[in-house]
């Protein structure tokens, strides 16, 4: 394997005397899309958190592209990554097209006019329609909105994408073309995916490895078919539980069809 | 760092990319492409045919690069000459040919041009919004009286401690800064009357100025205004916070009344607590007001007493007979605003401002009306 793009080790999280996470390590590799599943409370947001910096961790390094996180400059560590949050986190007194232009303006420097004409490019590039970009986040459905945080997230073209349960709170049918869109993007933009996701379909879709967050730790992180044979019994009730199940036949079917 | 450039050959149709196309390098290569093919902007730009794309000293390229060349290129002719190009990694190959299909559906924004007949139509809009909004405050109004009078006699649906709670935050908590602020405002008003009253040598009058002003206008007045930019924006944001989490729907669902829940203690709450707090309020004005007679004007504490007790107890109550209006239009209109609010976090903000700034104007306007209505009736 090349180089990792992320670097996790021994890191350490805790609120108090609750510890979120012990003696973590995790590794993403260039151009992989990984999924990230736990239960409720497991820490997997705290630990997307505490890769973008977000959350200083009480011991353990992040590594991101070679550099140790916390060394990174705050505006290069923008211009590397790109977020999408769970609800969109949209700026909600600016249009799509403004809130894909912020970026570009603040960090890239570009005039509002060049702005514009980008933030267009992102938009049609995530299968949103033309006029979206001048409608503002609360006309927007469940679907466009994690569409446009996905166009505000590439804004500047980052290396590496972090989206936190991108799939959560939309129609099977809207979570089936994201999770399509979402591979298509990385194929084309040469992007590593660090996905966070409760969502059993995304992780058949779309996923190459799995990383299991439980015990405090990453118990496993393989392709999903050896995550699901693990001997773990958070991981055989999460996969061979009734939804489990059911999204195992689902895949065979696809891929019948295909 | 090599800078990104192009050149472009009309005769042989032959483009050449160098250096680094990424983001960074957009505004420039945009201004450069657009100099050079002589248009105004990408949208307009004239669509040139491509025979072959050199890309011998491309380092990288991103999304943002390869989009420049939709607008520039002929599209198929580009799909193909990317396609053709030996250079290109596939994943680069990918990405030009991805960016290039997806901006096929791009469109130009639609421009907005101002018309004369925009701004009538806005006038219009607004003015219909006015009655809109006028109708649903009577509404409003008419909808709370009438469930304060099915619950009045009904003594068992009376929401007694929702009622002392907010009779405890936007009431007892109000009286040290309603206190204080009076008692500043009673001690300008002497300052102010004394500086006037000087020249004539009616110094002591300042007493019935501070006194008359305090108990007609000024102790209701400032207690008003205090509470409809603590308390109304305190309703509004309760309720549409509630709003936005789906609470009322909650509550209708159930089978409660939200205005008997909510707006209900709401109002009791103010009509009892304001009447106190402009007690409060003339209180503490005259006794700013008599602090600097004291120390500053030679007036004895117990002359002041004197000519307080000579003026007659009508004007008290002209100031207090305002106080219950004053208390309704605050809770009902901080409540009725707090029901407005949409789906959105933001719509609470908008709201919250909407109603401190109406129940100031409607408090002001009252408070003229009133003034208007006593002189005529010489109260």
């Amino acid at each position: 394997m090349t180089q990792p793009i992320i670097r996790i080790q021994g890191l350490r999280n805790q609120f108090g005397i609750h510890v979120v996470h012990d003696n973590l390590d995790l590794e993403v590799y260039r151009g992989e899309i990984l999924g990230v599943v736990g239960g409720s409370g497991s820490g997997k947001s705290v630990l997307l958190r505490s890769i973008i910096g977000l959350q200083t961790p009480a011991a353990g390094t992040v590594e991101l592209l070679g550099n140790n996180v916390r060394d990174i400059k705050k505006s290069q560590l923008e211009k590397q990554t790109g977020v999408l949050f769970q609800s969109g986190a949209l700026y909600s007194s600016m249009t799509v097209a403004e809130n894909i232009s912020v970026p570009l303006i603040e960090h890239a420097k570009f005039s509002r006019r060049d702005a514009a004409l980008l933030a267009r490019m992102k938009i049609a590039l995530t299968g949103l329609p033309a006029h979206a970009a001048d409608l503002y986040p609360a006309e927007l459905s469940g679907g466009m909105i994690k569409r446009a945080a996905l166009a505000r997230a590439l804004a500047l073209d980052p290396a590496v994408l972090f989206l936190d349960e991108p799939t959560a709170g939309l129609d099977p049918i809207g979570a089936a073309a994201f999770d399509k869109l979402l591979v298509t993007l990385r194929d084309a933009l040469d992007l590593t995916v660090f996905l966070v996701t409760h969502d059993l379909d995304t992780l058949y879709s779309s996923c190459d490895r799995v990383a299991v967050l439980a015990e405090k730790r990453v118990i496993i992180a393989e392709p999903l078919a050896n995550v699901v044979d693990y001997d773990h019994p958070w991981i055989q009730d999460y996969f061979h539980g009734p939804r489990g199940r059911a999204a195992i036949q689902a895949q065979t079917r696809l891929h019948q069809e295909d | 760092m090599t800078m990104a450039s192009f050149t472009y050959h009309y005769e042989d149709q032959v483009l050449c990319l160098r250096g680094k196309w990424t983001v960074e390098a957009y505004p420039q290569l945009l201004k450069a492409m657009l100099q050079f093919f002589h248009a105004k902007n990408a949208d307009s730009a004239k669509q040139q045919p491509l025979q072959k794309l050199d890309t011998s000293e491309l380092d990288v390229i991103d999304s943002s690069g390869a989009s420049l060349l939709h607008y520039f290129f002929d599209h198929d002719q580009l799909s193909t000459a990317i396609q053709a190009n030996a250079n290109l990694s596939p994943q680069q190959q990918a990405l030009m040919l991805t960016v290039s299909a997806s901006l096929t559906k791009d469109a130009p924004p639609q421009p907005k041009p101002y018309r004369l007949g925009d701004g009538i139509a806005k006038l219009g809009e607004q003015v219909l919004r006015q009655v809109e909004h006028s109708n649903s405050l009577f509404g409003f109004i008419g909808l709370t009286l009438i469930t304060f009078l099915s619950v009045l006699l009904r003594p068992w649906r009376w929401r007694v401690t929702s009622l002392v709670y907010h009779m405890q935050h936007s009431g007892v908590h109000a009286v040290p800064i309603i206190a204080l602020l009076t008692f500043l405002v009673g001690a300008v008003v002497a300052f102010l009357g004394a500086t006037v009253l000087q020249d004539f040598g009616a110094t002591i009058y300042t007493v019935d100025l501070v006194a008359y002003g305090f108990m007609r206008e000024l102790g209701v007045l400032l207690t008003a205004i205090l509470l409809a930019g603590r308390t109304a924006s305190a309703y509004t944001a309760q309720i549409g916070s509630m709003k936005v989490n789906q609470e009322i729907d909650a509550m209708r669902v159930q089978g409660l009344n939200p205005i008997e829940l909510l707006v209900i203690p709401r109002l009791i709450a103010l009509l009892i607590m304001l009447p106190i707090l402009t007690f409060v309020a003339i209180i503490f004005g005259i006794l700013g007001g008599a602090s600097v007679a004291l120390f500053s004007l030679d007036i004895s504490s117990t002359q002041f007493l004197y000519i307080i007790q000579e003026i007659p107890a009508k004007h008290f109550w002209v100031g207090m007979s305002k106080a219950p209006i004053f208390a309704a239009v605050i809770a009902i209109i901080g409540c009725l605003e707090g029901f407005k609010v949409g789906k959105s976090a933001t719509s609470v903000g908008i709201h919250t401002t909407s109603s401190v700034v109406q129940t100031i104007f409607i408090v002001i306007l009252f408070d003229a009306l009133a003034a208007l209505f006593f002189m005529e009736m010489g109260w």
